[in-house]
């Protein structure tokens, strides 16, 4: 019961982060942990195969092209402001 | 005005959650009860767990039409005009320690990746899990400097795109002779899962991995 409220009070914490970030970079890392601990909510919501899909596509691959994208923003400011 | 705005949005946002929570809360309960027709018919699914029954058996279909969306996502990817870049592009890292640790855990990867596809028919896993991992692998390897991104993907690669989506089609198209979408036969279920689960691996670890693979390399160039 404990840890379904933690991980509920993470779950917004980690959600409102990722909103109201104004760092591009510090708010896809905050979207990974959300999906992470998304993931865990599933596994204690006894859907497994859910969490499964949670945690590699909705954290891992989403959260690969999301910094890809960062890193690219970044890159071509750098370029337009010597 | 800004805050006006804000406060404006706020408001209306917060209405329609409370609409809609309430609403949820309103709806009358289910009249069929899905969870135990499922387990009834468990047993001429040709599976032994009930989400890789529905997945793959009794709304096949669904997945069919998932795969199709994906590949058609990467079709367009593969669409857009890219710049790809004339020198060999190199990866951004070719530290020696991560490209150690990523040969060892490449081949890992790939067992992982075969054992979820095996356990989808008796406990949680399936095709999309597995073909995460493999994606996760492909990507893992391009960011250790190992894999190559995909300028332009030659003709085993698009055959290993499209081969999910092809065997799906050309099973459900054997099957539509006895007049319905995707019914398997009785004791053949098990086996044509397995097959089309397989191919759905492949051409799924292959097409997230796209995502990421052929996206990275279209560097604008300036």
């Amino acid at each position: 019961m404990i840890f379904d409220l933690l991980l509920v009070a993470a779950l917004l914490w980690s959600a409102v982060q990722t909103l109201t970030t104004p760092d591009l970079f510090r708010a896809v890392v905050q979207f990974i942990v959300f999906g992470l601990l998304m993931a865990l909510a599933w596994a204690r919501l006894d859907a497994p195969d859910i969490a499964l899909a949670e945690a590699a596509i909705g954290a891992g691959l989403t959260g690969a092209l999301l910094l890809d994208a960062v890193a690219h923003l970044h890159k071509k400011r750098r370029e337009q402001s010597p | 005005m800004r805050t006006l705005l804000n406060v404006t949005v706020l408001f209306l946002a917060s209405a329609l959650g409370l609409v809609l929570g309430w609403l949820i809360l309103d709806l009358p309960v289910a009249a069929v009860h899905l969870p135990e027709q499922v387990t009834a018919l468990l047993e001429m699914s040709g599976v032994v767990h009930p989400v890789t029954a529905v997945l793959l058996n009794f709304r096949g279909y669904d997945t069919l039409l998932e795969i199709a969306v994906l590949l058609l996502a990467l079709l367009g990817i593969l669409a857009l005009p890219r710049h790809v870049s004339d020198h060999q592009h190199r990866s951004p890292s070719a530290n020696p320690v991560l490209q150690t640790l990523t040969r060892v855990l490449a081949p890992l990867m790939l067992l992982v990746a075969g054992y979820v596809l095996w356990a989808g028919a008796h406990r949680p896993g399936g095709a999309f899990q597995a073909g995460a991992v493999l994606a996760g692998a492909g990507v893992l390897l391009h960011l250790a400097g190992l894999l190559p991104a995909w300028a332009t993907p030659g003709r085993t690669l698009r055959a290993g795109l499209a081969v999910g989506l092809l065997v799906f089609i050309a099973v459900a198209v054997a099957l539509m002779a006895q007049g319905t979408l995707l019914q398997y036969p009785l004791g053949w279920a098990g086996a044509l899962i397995l097959m089309i689960e397989a191919s759905l691996t492949l051409s799924l670890g292959l097409i997230l991995a796209g995502f990421y693979l052929v996206l990275t390399d279209s560097r604008t160039r300036v």
